[in-house]
Formats: C-alpha cells, structure tokens, sequence
C-alpha cells in the first residue's frame, strides 16, 4: 500500500480540479475488473455489481488548494482558500501548480499578531514583473503543496495524506475483495474540502442502502494539543459524531462488531469540528444508514501530515471485515 | 426600461409578487410553458430548434434584500429586523417602503445632539433603530402595515455619469432583465428559465428549481461585487466596472464546470465580447444550490459587476449587463457545436 | 387535553440526537393505538400515518415535531472517575454546573457535574463563566479501567430531572424543547380518531433536529406530502427580555411567518384559528434555519410550508417552562385545520 500511497501523493487534485488524480486513481484500478465511471460532478465510480443491496464506500480524492486571484505588477501572486486553510501552515509552504510551476508563500510585514491572515500572504513564483507571471500562471490557476512523502518506521510523512491515504485504503480492499454478493460502489469523491459536494450527488445518483466513508481524523496525542481521545497508532477510528455527522448506531455496531472478532485494535471518535463525505450521503433522499472509518491523522490540513501505517493497514482489514458482516442490510 | 420597473419593484424574500407579475407579463408572449411551483419561483420552458438538444437551466433570482417588520410599538414605531446580507451601519436615516401597499416611512435614530460623545463613534446597531410611518399609535399603524411585511428601500433609479445606472435591487433584477432578453430568441436548446425565490436567505428557491426537471447543464445570471473604489488595493476589486460580465471560477457555494467555463470563454474571445474572472473565493449564488440537484447539474455563473451591493443605492455599468446578455447568447447559440469540439 | 402523564414520559426521556431510541419506542408504542401504521425509517424518524376519508388523491398532511434533545457526548475519562464531555446541539454550558446527570454508557450511571468551590476562587475566577474544558462529570466510580468499561467513548449524557408542575397549569422541565411538540402530534391523532376528515396525515417525530434538521430533511423527501407543518417551541417572554423578543405564555400558539412560511397556508392557519375561537400570536422569522420547516421547504420540487411554535421559557436549559393550555390549543388549531381541509385548497398553492 505504501508505493501506491505513494503515487497517489504525487497526483494534483485540488477541489474542483481533480483529473489528474483522477487519472491516476483509474491507471490503478485498470485491471480490477470494476465497471469504472464518471459521473457529472467528475466523481471515479467503481462499481463491484452485485444482489440483495447495494453499499457505498467514498474517499474522497480532491485536496485543499490555494486558487490565484491577482497578479500584480511585479509578478506576485494574491490568492484565496480551497477548503480549510490556515494561514499558519502557509507562510513559508511551497506550492506547485499544475504545470509544474513552484512557489513560496511569503507574507506582508505585520504589526499586529491578529491581523496575521490569509489575505496578507501571497505567492512568489520567481517573476520580476507582471508579464512573466502571466506566462507561467493565470488567474483562477490553481496551486496544491508540493508533493513528499517519508516513511519513517511505523510512521509516514506527507502532503495530503487527507485524503489519499483513504483512496488508497480502497485501492487496498478492491485489490483482494472479499467473496459477497451485494452491490458495492466505491466512489473516489470530488470536492469534499469545500463542502462534501461530490458524495451528495453520487449518492443521490447511486442509492445506497448503507454507506461508510473512509477519511482521516484528528488526534490529541501531540504537546498540548486539545483534549480528543484519539492517538497514532492506536487502530483505526470508528466515528461516533462529527459536525457533519452522527454515526448511525447499526453501522457504528458493525464496525465494532467487525473490529472485536478479528481482534483489531480501534478507537472511537467524537471529532468537535469537521465533517466527512458522510455528512452528506446520510442526508440523501430519504436517509442512509451510514458510518466512517477513520485514519488518524496528525497536523490534517498542514503541508506535512503524518500518520501511522499500522492504522492503515488495520483500517483496511476492518474495511474487509466489515464487508463481510452477516446482514449489513436488515431493516433497520 | 424593464431593468428601471424591475428595479423599483417590490420584492423582499419570500414576497416577490411584483417582480413575478413583472416578469411573467413580459415572457409568457414568448414562451411555450409557463408555471410557477410551491416555493413561488416563476418557471417558463422554451423548447429548442433541435430535437433532443440539451436542457439549459437559466436562473436569475427574484428577491433582494430587505427588512421584515416585527413589532408595532404602543406609540406606532415600527421594530425590524433584516432579510440577506444588509450592513446595518447603511440603514440609518433612509427612505423606505413598507409592505406590498408600499407604505412610505423613514428610518429614524436618536440624533446627534442627544448622543454622548462615546455613543457618536459607535455604529448604529439594529436596536437603536425603528421605521416611523408617522402613525401615533399602534392602532394607527395597523390600519397601515402588519407584522411579517417586507421593508425594501425607497430609492429612485437614475442614469449615472457615463452610461452607468444608479438603483436599488440591482442584485439580481439585472440578472432577471437579461434572462427576459434571452427568452426572446429561440435556440438549438430548450432553456429552461427559472426566476427564482429566496435567494438571499439561503438559496432556498434555487434548491429546487432543478428537481426533477432533467436539466443538462445550469447559467446562473447575477449581479457582484465590484469594488474599484478608492482605497480599495488592486488585488481586493473583485470586479471591475466597464470590463465586462465575471466569469466565477470558485465561490463559496460552487466551483464552476471547468467545461462551461471553458466554452464561455472561448465564445467571447471569438466573438469579441469583454469579460473578466470574478477574483475573490467568497460569495455564493443560487449555482451553489443548483449544481448539488439530484445527480449533480454542470453549473456556471455570469454576473454584472455591481457597485455598493445590498444597499439602498448600487451602480452597474450598462456596458457589463449589454455584454452578459451578448455572451449567454452566442453561448446558446453555439452551445451544441462547441459541446461537440470539447469532446 | 393534554396527558400530563405522558407530557412527564416524554420530558424524562432520553433522546439526545442520534440517540432517540429511548423516546422513539416510548412514542411508537403510544401513537399505535391512533394510527393506521407507526414506522422508524432508517435514519430513526418515527412516521404515524392515519388515512382520511374519501376517494383518493386526498390531501396529504406532514406534521413534524423533532423528538431529539440537546445533550452531553462523552469524550474521555481521566483518573479518578472522572470523564470529559462536549455538547450535543446548543447546550449553554453555564447551566450545566452542579447538575445531577444520568450517563447512558453500557448501563447506566448517575453522575454530578462537579464545580470548583467558591472559597478556592479568586473573585475575578467567580466573575467569569466556566469553560466547558474545565468541566467533567464526576462518577464515583474509583477504577479507571471500570470507567472505561462501562462509559465507551461517545456515550451519552442526560441532565436527571423530573417535570415540575408549577402554578397556573404551568410545567417546567428538560426537552420540553420539543416534546411539547412531540406531545401535539400524539394529541392530535389520538382527537382525529374522533372527527371526520378528508386529509391523510403523517406525523413524523423527526431525529437530529438540533444538530442540523437532519431527519426533516430525509422524512419530507421519503414522504413527498402536499404539505408540511413543523410544530416547534418559540421564546417566551420573560424578565429582561424585550416586549418584540418573546412570546407570552397563556396567549396561545404563534404562527409563523417568514419565506420560509408558505402564505395561503400561513392564511389558512389564521382563518382556522378564528373560526373555532382559538387565541394566536403571530412569530415574524426574517431568516429562519432553525426549524424542521426550514428542510421541509426544499424537499424534491419544494412542500408548502408553515411553522407553529408553542412559547417556552428559559429554551435549551433543564427548566425549560411551557404552559399546558398553549399546548392544548395547538392541538386544538391543528385539528380544525385539518378538518378542513381540501384538496382544492392543496391544489392552489402552487398557483401564484
């Protein structure tokens, strides 16, 4: 899992502009035998068909993004969010464009710490004046951090592990798909960070009877962090609420039920703020049972994540597990 | 001027029937379907010069902002509270309408003279406000206005400098001006128009105006910010007047088809039409409620830069609303063929 | 009219969001014996549906009322027995010092919510409002690892507090936000058993309304009524509140108006209201998200929708107070309009 992890880093894919990731996503399910599709929004469908029911798994594989707004006179580039971005983590980052183009994110001199906001930073891409920008971006460009990736022990280093590590978790279980019969698609969602826009439609489209979402978490395992009760290292998370979501109780059951006999280790969430692609299919037409498995992840939404693979590897056998569990469709 | 009746029209969200009435006079001649839904958005269905052509979604929203009465004093002042996006700092001392009998009242506060020097350098805040009607008594005010009526400003609309106009509700009367243009014209796709309620508490209209309707693909026709005024630095105008419609990349409700986008682009280079990026990620507009309909509805927006939005008094340039019209046409016109070359 | 033993099951009830088991099997036992069928659909909405009379199409009538609470989630334990906690919905955590509560974990638990003395306080200490941070629940429990047995993460926390009745017909309790509506629908179909009327009518007690109108959304979709009416609390007046900021209690049901309130329906509530001699008040919502009304509105092509609040006190604390006949006269409203209706009427109103 760690090489395909790996690749999957590399891919551009800010919210909205996810193709190349796409196409990368599609390269790697090429020989799985999965009816492959794109839906309107550009969501990566792939479908195992099946009887009696039909399951829906979303990772969604968009990453947050800075999007170009000015380029000014001497060539700096003036920017606004994709997804949840804080200015913090920027100052200093280097992004890359889709074309490859590199830049650093520099800031204005301030006075005032709280006057410290994304509106005083800007990219430098290396021009001396307007013109030559323009030659290398344009406005509306988008730009993601530059892809790296470490392992390091137990533990990796990269750039949007949220959420590629849960794309690769599905490429993970769809490479040695557990023997059922009902129908389950596998949606790689588009525009999760701005909104969980990609999931609501696919699942208005696909009419699941019961969806989980695999995605990263938060923890409150580092110096002073706030109080969560969710470590690296200490198995996957099955979520029980976040903002967007509160777990249903059967599929929340099934997840420990799956997790206790094969005696994998796994932790429960409250995450206080933040939501996932289950927020919104749980909403869809007249509800879906749904559920989320999550990797947790430390410094989510910096340019450098890290996570511990042993959660990785232990999500994707609760993934399997849980595939497998006798009745996942009785009424409720 | 239709944009100049639209424009002094009443519509507060939630009670837009004279900008309806307005409006489903001047397109049922040139339609071939006309309804309204349970929400109250008005919607109109012309079909295409090509069978089985794509169905275009046109939205233009209704409503402006305003405020809503919510209390009727005993001496018959009148409390309110605001309908979107209204800086309450704007309010202080303006001419208002209230309800649909479009009663006359003003804004007052306490004045000046009889402030502290402290109360003088803070802004007016929503409670320190009323709306005097010139009843004495709360009997008298009833007789006049009820408790739920809208409250729009009392502005004039004006031609301004250099073929720019002055008025209010500019967002989105121009954008339902423009879509009465289209409808005029036929084209190789059905267009659906849909002049939409409630946009500016929350989209409400424009989650629904696409259910059920198999739409292939969504314009939304609005009116943005533009803030190139003084003191405002280059990298903050968002838009700018006089060059053109705002093409939206990224809002806060949607990221705009990069295919429509695209296409629009390409028609107005060739065609010669101006336009300009809308450069802000901020904003949102019934696109944002229409692109998560059912399966998902590939969505772009068009907007006229406007001038001091969500006030008693917005500028537009004529130019800009000449040239979105210019633009969605050659859009429609060349929509199919265009499609065909993007694959 | 109203069941002050039944108004007292509910109150004291669990049903924190997410967690509505407790009170949806109470409710689904009760609506049984007035109701053609009584469901939960799969995201726990209780669906009691009684047929009207006559040839169909007939009317079809969505009253909704959301069964869930605000409340606490467990978020870990520490040593001692102690456990930390976050807020489910809107709780107001300055009310929630030195409340006695139960804990829902694998059985369950009473619980204190512990305070720091008043003497171990520096007066500019006492001056502020307690962070929910610094807050826990004590146990009693002394093992650690017991703790961790019997409260999982994520269990969760209800304030213990019996409905108080009080002078003049009033009560006082916890949830009365929204099983005073919960109440209204249950009075409804058990008085509808008794009257003629054409309209088939669903009464949907609705899940996770307080964390974001949630089960309204997917009840109204699933149901696809003719029209929708959320029945809901509204502020009552009370000290230090100004006269256009509350409701007052024993003046009757507020009927809403605002976009989100569909305007014949809104008429049609106040001529139904006049006819049978109910007193009313009437709620301005400029913008108004905080209702099921607001999910009804925008299911599938848009349901006509209309909001009727019941005046409480003190909303979203554990004293919640109502009075009994603004609750009976909701029923009350309720049933005239539903008698009354027509399909005519349900045809016109997308007629602009």
């Amino acid at each position: 899992m760690k090489n395909i992890l790996q690749r999957l880093i590399q891919a551009f894919g800010p919210s909205g502009r996810e193709e190349e990731i796409r196409s990368v996503l599609r390269e790697e399910l090429a020989g799985s035998g999965l009816e492959l599709k794109t839906d309107v929004l550009g969501n990566l469908i792939a479908t195992k068909a099946g009887r009696g029911g039909r399951l829906m798994i979303a990772a969604h594989m968009d990453e947050i993004g800075l999007l170009v707004t000015h380029i000014d006179d001497k060539g700096f580039l003036r920017f606004t969010p994709i997804g949840g971005q804080d200015p913090k983590n920027l100052l200093g980052s280097r992004v890359i464009f889709a074309n490859g183009i590199m830049g650093t994110i520099g800031g204005e001199k301030i006075k005032d710490a709280k006057e410290f906001k994304l509106e005083k930073l800007y990219i430098d891409i290396g021009a001396t004046a307007a013109a030559e920008a323009k030659e290398l971006v344009a406005i509306g460009s988008m730009a993601v951090f530059v892809p790296h990736f470490t392992c390091q022990g137990n533990r990796i280093i990269g750039k949007s592990l949220d959420n590629r590590a849960g794309c690769a978790l599905l490429l993970a279980v769809i490479r040695d798909l557990p023997p059922v019969d009902y129908q389950i698609d596998f949606v790689f969602s588009v525009q999760e960070e701005v909104g969980l826009r990609g999931a609501r439609t696919a699942a208005y489209h696909l009419e699941p009877h019961l969806a989980l979402a695999v995605d990263v978490t938060r923890t409150g395992d580092t110096p002073e962090s706030g109080p969560m009760a969710v470590e690296l290292g200490g198995g996957p998370a099955i979520k029980v609420k976040d903002t967007s979501l509160i777990s249903h109780p059967r599929v929340r059951g099934l997840l420990e039920k799956a997790a206790k006999e094969r005696d994998i280790p796994f932790q429960l969430e409250v995450l206080l703020r933040g939501g996932t692609d289950a927020g919104s299919i749980h909403l869809s037409r007249a509800g879906v049972p749904s559920g989320v498995i999550s990797i947790p992840t430390r410094y989510v939404h910096s340019p450098a994540e890290m996570i511990d693979y042993r959660d990785l590897t232990r999500a994707a056998t609760l993934l399997s597990a849980f595939m497998q569990q006798d009745q996942l469709f009785m009424a409720p | 001027m239709l944009l100049e009746r639209l424009s002094t029209a009443f519509g507060p969200p939630g009670q837009e029937d004279e900008v309806r009435e307005i409006l489903r006079q001047e397109i049922t001649p040139h339609v071939d379907k006309i309804w309204t839904d349970a929400l109250g958005n008005l919607l109109a269905e012309k079909r295409g010069s090509v069978q089985g052509a794509p169905r275009v979604l046109l939205a233009a929203h209704m409503d402006e902002v305003a405020l809503m009465v919510t209390h009727i004093d005993k001496n018959g002042y009148l409390r309110f509270r605001t309908m979107g996006g209204i800086d309450q700092r704007v309010l202080v001392s303006k001419l208002v309408l209230v309800g649909p009998q479009k009663v006359p009242g003003v804004i007052g506060s306490k004045a000046i003279h009889l402030l502290t020097p402290e109360e003088r350098e803070k802004a007016f805040h929503l409670r320190d406000l009323y709306i005097d009607i010139g009843a004495g008594t709360r009997e008298e005010a009833e007789a006049l206005v009820s408790i739920g009526d809208g409250v729009v400003f009392n502005s004039s609309f004006c031609h301004l400098g250099d073929g720019r106009v002055r008025g209010k509700a500019l967002d989105d009367r121009v954008g339902c001006s423009a879509l009465v243009e289209i409808l005029q014209r036929r084209y190789p796709v059905t267009l659906v128009a849909a002049f939409t309620v409630q946009e500016e508490v929350g989209l409400r209209g424009g989650r629904v105006v696409a259910f059920g309707e198999e739409i292939d693909l969504a314009l939304v026709l609005e009116a943005t910010t533009a803030f190139d005024v003084p003191d405002s630095k280059p990298h903050e105008t968002v838009t700018c007047l006089g060059q053109g419609p705002a093409l939206t990349i990224m809002d806060s409700t949607l990221i705009a088809d990069p295919n429509l986008l695209t296409i629009l682009r390409e028609t107005a280079l060739e065609q010669g039409i101006p336009y300009q990026l809308r450069r802000t990620g901020g904003g949102g507009t019934d696109g944002g409620a229409i692109h998560l309909t059912e399966g998902g509805v590939p969505t772009a927006v068009l907007a006229v830069p406007c001038r001091y939005l969500h006030s008693p008094a917005s500028v537009i340039e004529l130019n800009d609303y000449r040239h979105l019209v210019d633009l969605t046409d050659a859009f429609l016109a060349k929509f199919m063929e265009r499609r065909t070359k993007l694959g | 009219m109203v069941d002050l033993d039944l108004l007292r099951r509910l109150s004291e009830g669990a049903g924190v969001s997410g967690s509505e088991g407790e009170v949806a099997k109470l409710l689904v036992e009760v609506l049984r014996p007035y109701a053609d069928s009584v469901d939960r659909d799969r995201l726990g909405n209780v669906i009691a549906f009684k047929e009207g009379e006559g040839p169909t199409p007939r009317p079809r009538v969505l009253l909704s009322a959301h069964m869930d609470e605000i409340g606490l989630l467990v978020t870990g334990w520490e040593d001692g027995g102690f456990l930390r906690f976050s807020t489910v919905g809107g709780v107001d955590i300055r009310t929630l010092l030195g409340q006695e509560v139960i804990v829902h974990g694998t059985r369950i638990l009473p619980g204190v919510i512990g305070a720091k003395p008043p003497h171990l306080q520096s007066p500019a200490e006492r001056k502020e409002a307690i962070d929910g941070e610094k807050m826990y629940i004590d146990t009693g429990l002394k093992a650690r690892d017991e703790l961790e047995r019997l409260v999982p993460i994520g269990s969760v926390v209800t304030i213990a507090r019996k409905l108080q009745v009080l002078a003049q017909g009033r009560v006082a309790g916890k949830a009365l936000d929204n099983r005073a509506g919960v109440m209204v629908l249950v009075g409804c179909l058990k008085e509808l058993m008794a009257v003629k009327h054409k309209a088939d009518v669903y009464a949907v007690a609705t899940v996770q309304e307080e964390v974001g109108i949630r089960g309204a959304i997917t009840s109204s979709h699933g149901i696809n009524p003719d029209l929708g009416i959320a029945i809901d609390v509204c502020h009552g007046d009370m000290l230090g509140m100004a006269e256009d900021e509350g409701y007052p209690l024993d003046k009757g049901p507020a009927i809403g108006f605002g976009p989100h309130v569909h305007h014949q329906l809104y008429r049609a509530l106040r001529d139904s209201a006049e006819r049978v001699g109910i007193t009313y008040q009437v709620e301005p919502s400029p913008t108004p998200a905080g209702t099921d009304a607001w999910g009804i509105q925008i299911a599938r092509r848009g349901i006509p929708t209309a909001l009727i609040s019941i005046p409480l006190r003190y909303m979203h604390t554990s004293v919640e107070t109502l009075s009994m006949r603004d609750v009976a006269e909701t029923i009350r409203l309720l049933l005239a309009f539903i008698q009354g209706l027509e399909s005519a009427f349900v045809e016109g109103l997308s007629c602009y």
